[in-house]
């Protein structure tokens, strides 16, 4: 892929991965069309003749829309092309998405993989299913490459000539190589991933069902509630878990919001999740400050939004902190004063 | 590479180098349900170290049209064609499991055109039990899955992996699945009655007349080094000269120990006889 070529993602992304596509990758060329991740038509109808890859999260920023890989992986295959799938928030553990379809995965390993917000990294896996010679739409793998001693990769590799030249051309070009140390801490975590990710769903489920039944909470977005868009979906795909970041609205202004994040004391105010620490950050007054009630409204993002990402303490206390933050949260400003 | 070999599309990979027939050649043929990209960390080498390399695709693996060949003898007489096809006279043949059979006959009944033979993870006889057969022939993912597990031995895993990157089982089974995706119906089934039926094993040793290399691995649980002992005495026994290698590896020798098996190939293909 490279200039001229076109993307099709879904518009529920990681912020960071937001920007490549709609920013950085557009300079060098690239075009993206973003679509909902539960219409498959769209999907459809955003292919274009130079479309090379779709593109979407297992588990879609910051709603937690479940995306359908089986389904979108069908769409990509149709028409020749890969499907990609970030499953950072669910891991292998929780989710395979091979298995379903996917072609390439790849994980901020900085999360759930690392698990202890130490250590930044990333993981890129290549399938080896896509057959990149059943079409000429990929000569980057199908014809000798000057960049690299004329290298055909397809002829190098017969099952992974993607991950041949993303090593050959992102390690030496673009310089995404990890440092041995982290390296060797992301492996150290990766060993305990099963046990870790088993207590972050149990400890979410616990925390999810205490603040559903809270009068200072308005609503709840994770995948395992019967009324989350998803239900059936992550029934089907995450018999494990939905994993350990979800949404909930507090009642009140950003004020009301500000005053909760304030009061906690076990949760950590941090941008990171999948830290084996809890973690909490309010939207409407951090990463889309800049927004006003009207903009924050066009993006969904209600002014009592809070993002929890749930570690691995002891699940009581995380609700005694969140009590504390909830009824401080509750308090007008005139009472605290 | 592409070539006609007996009048159907033959591929062969050349190690990123342009083929060149003055060259001395080297002829790299794969075993059962595999393509040329298994001698990838081999071959590279070969061709960008003074020799000529075709790394071919058996009939009906990867790039090479089929119908696959249902003996030795007639995968031997076709990898003629393919050096006539390619205009080499004489060249080193490098086999593994299934492909080490069909070099050796090769370098039997064609003498002259062979300067060197290298068998890696060979045997006689080359049984494969009634189980894997039937297996290959009902229910191949399966019998994919299984040769995959006995390929390997505890060398291709974490923490001694020797593809940093690669995930050596992963790999071979995708590779696998491909040829039964893109070769024909009954691929792995073919391959292995043809091991299974090849008959002509001692016969063939003791009428070689080039040097031979036997390269064997000590784990192999699908060849072990002693199933290839009848092979070498008879060899011995008509007085090939030959040279026997063990690596500490599985079957899957050219993935487990590729600079043991690099330096043991290029070695032998430079040494002088």
């Amino acid at each position: 892929m490279g200039a001229g070529s076109h993307v099709v993602a879904s518009s529920a992304l990681y912020g960071g991965s937001h920007n490549l596509l709609h920013y950085t990758l557009r300079r060098f060329g690239i075009d993206t069309t973003f679509v909902p991740p539960h219409d498959p038509d769209a999907w459809r109808a955003a292919v274009q003749p130079n479309t090379r890859l779709l593109f979407g999260e297992t588990l879609g920023n910051p709603g937690l829309d479940v995306l359908d890989i089986e389904t979108i992986a069908e769409i990509a295959h149709a028409n020749r092309v890969p499907l990609l799938v970030d499953s950072t928030f669910t891991t292998p553990y929780l989710l395979r998405p091979f298995d379903h379809g996917a072609d390439f995965v790849y994980h901020s390993a900085t999360k759930f993989l690392g698990g202890h917000g130490t250590t930044i990294g990333g993981v890129l896996v290549d399938g080896g299913t896509f057959d990149f010679t059943a079409s000429t739409l990929f000569p980057e793998f199908t014809e000798p490459y000057d960049g690299f001693h004329g290298m055909v990769f397809a002829e190098e590799s017969t099952v992974a000539p993607f991950l041949l030249r993303a090593r050959r051309e992102g390690l030496r070009d673009f310089g995404a190589c990890l440092h041995p140390q982290a390296a060797w801490q992301l492996l150290q975590g990766i060993e305990t991933l099963p046990l870790r990710m088993d207590r972050h769903v149990a400890n979410t489920r616990k925390v999810v069902e205490f603040l559903l039944a809270h009068p200072a909470v308005e609503g709840v977005a994770y995948p395992e509630l019967e009324n989350h868009r998803d239900h059936a979906l992550a029934k089907r795909l995450l018999p494990r878990g939905a994993g350990a970041v979800f949404s909930f609205d507090l009642r009140g202004d950003v004020a009301a919001a500000r005053r909760f994040i304030e009061s906690l004391t076990l949760f950590s105010h941090l941008a990171n999740v999948g830290d084996a620490r809890s973690l909490v950050i309010h939207p409407a007054s951090t990463t889309h400050f800049r927004m006003d009630a009207a903009a924050l409204a066009a993006a969904g993002i209600a002014p009592g939004r809070i993002r929890l990402s749930i570690g691995l303490e002891d699940p009581d206390d995380l609700i005694d902190d969140l009590k504390r933050g909830l009824k401080a949260s509750q308090k007008s400003e005139r009472s605290r004063a | 590479m592409m070539l006609k070999a007996g009048g159907a599309p033959a591929y062969a990979y050349t190690g990123g180098h342009a083929f060149d027939s003055e060259r001395p050649v080297a002829v790299f043929v794969h075993g059962a349900q595999h393509d040329h990209s298994v001698w990838a960390l081999q071959t590279r080498y070969f061709a960008h170290h003074g020799l000529s390399v075709l790394a071919v695709d058996l009939p009906g693996h990867g790039r090479s049209a089929g119908p696959a060949k249902r003996s030795i003898a007639e995968l031997a007489d076709w990898v003629i064609a393919l050096l006539d096809a390619a205009n080499v006279q004489r060249a080193m043949l490098v086999g593994h499991s299934m492909g080490s059979l069909i070099a050796l006959d090769t370098a039997a009944r064609y003498p002259s055109r062979v300067s060197r033979l290298s068998l890696l993870a060979t045997a006689f006889p080359m049984t494969v039990s009634d189980a894997l057969l039937d297996a290959a022939r009902d229910r191949e993912p399966d019998a994919i899955d299984m040769v995959n597990q006995w390929s390997h031995s505890s060398i291709a895993a974490k923490p001694s992996s020797p593809g940093p990157g690669f995930w050596l089982h992963g790999s071979n089974q995708r590779l696998m699945e491909r040829m039964a995706v893109r070769g024909e119906p009954q691929l792995f089934h073919t391959d292995f009655s043809a091991c299974n039926e090849y008959a002509d094993g001692l016969e063939r040793a003791a009428a070689l007349q080039c040097p031979v290399q036997i390269l064997t691995g000590k784990r192999d649980a699908m060849t072990p080094p002693r199933a290839s002992r009848a092979l070498s005495d008879a060899m011995k026994h008509a007085g090939v000269q030959v040279e026997t290698v063990m690596l500490d590896a599985g079957h899957a020798l050219m993935s487990e120990q590729p600079d043991g098996t690099l330096a043991a190939l290029f070695g032998f293909a430079n040494r002088s006889a």
